[in-house]
């Protein structure tokens, strides 16, 4: 007999929907919507599970895009959002699509919390390091010195780097992926969707129209190479056209090293560890920037630990066993009452 | 040898406790008021305490009061004025005095009446020698002193020992109102159930206070203050924060909805994120957020996959939550906002009632954007008005704001524990698995509510959010005609509400030389007011109101054939601007206090007989 499947199998186009994605032509939106329609099928859910979650932006019209359940909401507040959905219903898989200036400057607050919490929710953040639908103002992410329209003598504010922010929140899974690569999207997809507490992935994500090429100098064809150090756990961190180089200790510090060069041998290469709870090596590989490092990209953490709604559900379990009260009029009848005769 | 001392029966005692904020004048006044409620008074409480944690000792800023009003006869609010006034030091005393009826039994510590004390309260002379205490029954009692022998038996250290004389007081006052001292032995015994090593000391003292009483000659006479007139049945003595809490709880029961509060913790309001803290074994999911915004938006997201989604805050935080009330609109999802209002604008007087978000609930948001509006109006009916406010918020989709205020929160009243079985049911709108006919924004023919749709039903994929959305079909739409008829859908649903709640009522006759309207926790007062006016023969009537928006569909007839009316609130006069907006046929006369203090019913009377002696 054949064993009788409960979930539809599901394929991309299932969860295409029937109207225009209005995303500019060449945008790197559209690269990671195609990515996540076809990570979605393979992760043994039924597609009536699925909510995507987004605040304001160009990104956050995400939920329109994809035929899931959605809900695109307020300015920042999608992390806030998700978070009450995941926890009322833990067996839906929760999606957040948000942008630098939704995540890293309205949405701050709610974005370091959630992380804390580590409430199970997927948080894709579309870094294209500018305000796009309204038109190009510089945002949180913004290298310091940029012009544009808010900052015509460049700015002066030092940009965050989303996985700084995640390590100080104690995220459980941050990872960094770039939009011309769609089979790096979807393995790291895979994974976040997979991992237990909240997962963050930046996408180094392209704004055609008003950063156009920003993320160039880690992306584009000619450096990639040398530019780009792709982790995978328990591997070491090699990289450059040869695989050549590598990530060597030097103190407390990691320092970029070529093999056969200056006593650098490949057993000196710093082997990804992902899993380690403590964090400083991921802090470090996250912070790592041109022109001195070549740009982490891949897991940098992923970490098992309590999960905000498990932690809630064996409170409630506990709760329950252990009240005499199981329903409103126990309630009311509990404590101090008095009979008037 | 006791003295034969006379007991005079009392229709109705009102009993202030006043002290430093860490004496324990809270816990002495409910355990008197729990003790009333056991004997079967009638019975209104009211803690007044200041916004600071443990404001320097001995000083006005610091006082903290508890006042409890028992009655043989119907009680319905706290009380104006002080039948008995407990002063643990000069502080206490200075500010209570003035709230203390002429002649009214006043018993102070003396142990910290001295020069010290005066000095940090403000006064300049010895108020037991400046003739202002003059006309009053004083009792100086050595409370500290006393406590202090009575426990030197049981090794407290000073501290502990210290907080036990809220004990000495309460024995006196179970003496002066000739309770049974069991009742108060019980209490401590429950009070102190995890700190078995405190149950001794504290019935100790509370035995010494007793004693003390019994002994001391300037106690005169004894009150007797009967079981009240209530009516058959089972009570308890609840605060409407509690209540508000409970009710919530019961619309969740009885709508099989879970229930889920997303909150921040804010004066007066955090009560009813600690209560449901503590509910989880009736399903409620309390999730402290990381500020008002989050606390909202949280339970957004918990209705939206068909929970009961709550809130609750006060008025600075209800500002903060206006972006997601609207969102909360334009998806049409169920939502209970509660704001437990407190005195404005900003900070304002956070541990102190008044009225005055009643526009920022009504009208608080940007763009068109309804809610309905309740409004409690005893510490009790909290929990009726919290269930309807989710009733109505999940069977017309819609957020439902229920505003309560510090007065209600705080104080308490002897409630007939209801029966869940009795409310009225619940509804939810929900939509069949692959239901072929389902449309996020199709309507109900009659209440024009959406159904809901929760993540997870096969065949129900959909998506809501802030942009304006196609009417029925829910796809993303720009289309001015369509906006415009989305606006007229969501006002028009609200107003219909209308259909399905109850006509406004009024107490006394329908034709009266002045009809005085209220809304919201201003109840008790009017109606004592009005109802002591109507005894003394006076042609008045009251027309307290609980359902905001839409207002009750029979409201222009309320307001009709008075010679005139006059509309109380605690604020500057939202409501009777509203009135004038929405009921504009006729005038209203207005009276507004705007102190962080309720009305007094004679200040009211006094009002009134000025209107009423004019006609």
């Amino acid at each position: 007999m054949i064993p009788e499947c409960n979930i539809p199998l599901a394929s991309p186009q299932d969860f295409s929907v029937d109207y225009d994605v209005k995303w500019c032509p060449g945008c790197g939106g559209h690269a990671v919507l195609s990515s996540i329609k076809k990570t979605l099928p393979e992760l043994g859910i039924p597609k009536e599970k699925f909510v995507f979650v987004s605040g304001i932006g160009c990104s956050s019209r995400f939920p329109y895009y994809i035929n899931t359940y959605g809900f695109h909401s307020l300015h920042g507040r999608g992390a806030a959002i998700a978070s009450g959905i995941k926890v009322s219903n833990p067996d839906l898989s929760v999606w957040l699509a948000t942008g630098d200036g939704d995540s890293m400057a309205i949405g701050g607050n709610h974005f370091i919390h959630i992380l804390r919490r580590n409430i199970d929710v997927n948080i894709i953040l579309f870094n294209n390091k500018i305000y796009g639908l309204t038109k190009g103002q510089y945002s949180p992410t913004t290298p310091a010195g940029s012009i544009t329209k808010t900052s015509p003598d460049g700015t002066i504010e030092n940009p965050f780097l989303p996985g700084e922010l995640a390590m100080g929140s104690n995220a459980t899974f941050f990872a960094r992926v770039i939009d011309t690569d769609p089979k790096m999207m979807k393995e790291v997809f895979i994974k976040a969707a997979q991992h237990k507490g909240t997962s963050l992935v930046e996408v180094l994500q392209n704004c055609v129209i008003f950063n156009n090429k920003v993320h160039e100098d880690i992306t584009g064809k000619e450096v990639r190479d040398e530019n780009q150090l792709y982790l995978e756990h328990g591997k070491p961190m090699l990289f450059g056209k040869n695989k050549e180089k590598g990530i060597v200790r030097a103190g407390s510090k990691f320092i970029v090293g070529e093999i056969g060069k200056n006593g650098v041998s490949l057993a000196d290469v710093l082997v990804h560890d992902a899993h380690n709870l403590e964090g400083t090596r991921h802090y470090q590989l996250s912070r790592m920037t041109l022109p001195d490092y070549p740009v982490a990209l891949g897991v940098i953490r992923q970490c098992e630990t309590d999960v905000y709604e498990t932690l809630l559900e064996k409170q409630i379990v506990a709760a329950k066993a252990r009240s005499s009260v199981k329903c409103v009029n126990d309630l009311l009848m509990s404590g101090n009452t008095f009979k008037i005769n | 040898m006791a003295k034969v001392k006379q007991i005079i029966e009392l229709d109705d005692v009102v009993v202030k406790f006043a002290g430093d904020s860490g004496d324990g004048m809270q816990l002495s006044g409910s355990q008197f008021s729990d003790t009333s409620a056991f004997v079967g008074n009638d019975l209104s409480t009211f803690p007044d305490y200041p916004s600071e944690i443990r404001a320097p000792q001995g000083t006005i800023a610091g006082v903290s009061g508890f006042q409890v009003h028992i009655g043989h006869k119907e009680v319905q609010t706290p009380g104006d004025l002080a039948d008995v006034l407990v002063a643990m030091n000069p502080a206490a005393l200075k500010a209570n005095l003035r709230w203390t009826k002429p002649g009214a039994t006043i018993i102070i510590d003396i142990d910290n009446f001295d020069s010290n004390h005066y000095k940090k309260a403000g006064y300049t002379e010895d108020p037991l020698q400046d003739g202002s205490l003059e006309g009053f029954n004083l009792v100086k009692a050595p409370i500290s002193t006393l406590t202090r022998s009575t426990v030197a038996e049981f090794g407290l250290d000073n501290r502990t020992a210290e907080k036990t004389r809220n004990q000495f007081v309460a024995g006196v006052l179970y003496w002066l109102f000739n309770r049974d001292m069991k009742i108060g032995e019980n209490f401590i015994s429950e009070r102190f159930k995890k700190h078995p090593e405190y149950i001794q000391p504290n019935i100790a003292v509370l035995r010494a206070g007793y004693n003390f009483a019994e002994t001391v000659e300037a106690m005169a006479v004894k009150f007797q203050v009967n079981p009240a007139l209530k009516g058959k049945g089972l009570f308890r003595n609840i605060t409407g924060n509690q209540a508000t809490a409970w009710g919530l709880l019961a619309a969740s029961e009885r709508s099989g909805r879970k229930l889920f509060l997303g909150s921040y913790p804010i004066t007066p309001a955090t009560e009813i994120l600690q209560e449901l803290s503590v509910m989880k074994h009736l399903d409620c999911i309390t999730f402290q957020a990381e500020d008002e915004i989050a606390g909202i938006c949280s339970a957004i997201g918990a209705s939206f996959t068909g929970k009961l989604g709550a809130t609750s805050t006060s008025g600075p935080g209800l500002a903060l939550k206006g972006e997601a009330i609207g969102l909360a609109v334009i998806t049409e999802l169920p939502l209970v906002i509660v704001n437990v209002q407190r005195g404005g604008p900003s900070t304002g007087l956070p541990t102190k009632t008044e009225q005055s978000d009643l526009m920022q609930a009504l009208f608080g948001r940007n763009g068109e954007s309804p809610v309905a509006v309740l409004a409690a109006s005893t510490p009790a009916n909290c929990f009726y008005y919290a269930y309807m406010s989710a009733k109505l918020a999940i069977e017309h989709m819609t957020p439902v704001i229920l505003l309560t205020d510090g007065y209600l929160a705080n104080g308490s009243e002897l409630w007939p524990i209801p029966k869940v079985e009795d409310l009225d049911p619940i509804e939810p709108p929900l939509v069949q698995d692959n239901d072929m006919e389902y449309k996020p924004y199709k309507r109900d023919i009659e209440s024009l509510a959406r159904q809901w749709a929760l993540p997870g039903q096969e065949g129900l994929r959909h998506r809501v959010g802030g942009l304006e959305k196609e009417d029925v079909t829910g796809i993303v739409s720009h289309d001015p005609g369509n906006h415009e008829l989305m606006v007229r859908n969501r006002a028009e649903k609200i107003e219909r509400i209308s259909n399905y709640i109850p006509k406004q009522e009024i107490m006394g006759n329908k034709a009266s030389d002045l009809l005085v309207i209220g809304w919201g926790g201003t109840y008790g007062a009017l109606y004592t007011a009005v109802k002591e006016l109507q005894e003394e023969g006076y042609s008045i009537s009251l027309a307290q109101f609980t359902y905001i928006n839409p207002l009750p569909k029979n409201t222009k007839e309320v307001m009709e054939n008075h010679k005139k009316r006059i509309v109380c609130e605690l604020n500057m006069g939202q409501f009777a601007t509203y009135l004038r907006s929405k009921i504009p046929q006729f005038d209203y006369l207005q009276f507004n206090k705007i102190q962080g203090l309720p009305f007094m019913i004679s200040e009211l009377k006094t009002k009134f007989k000025e209107i009423l002696e004019e006609i």
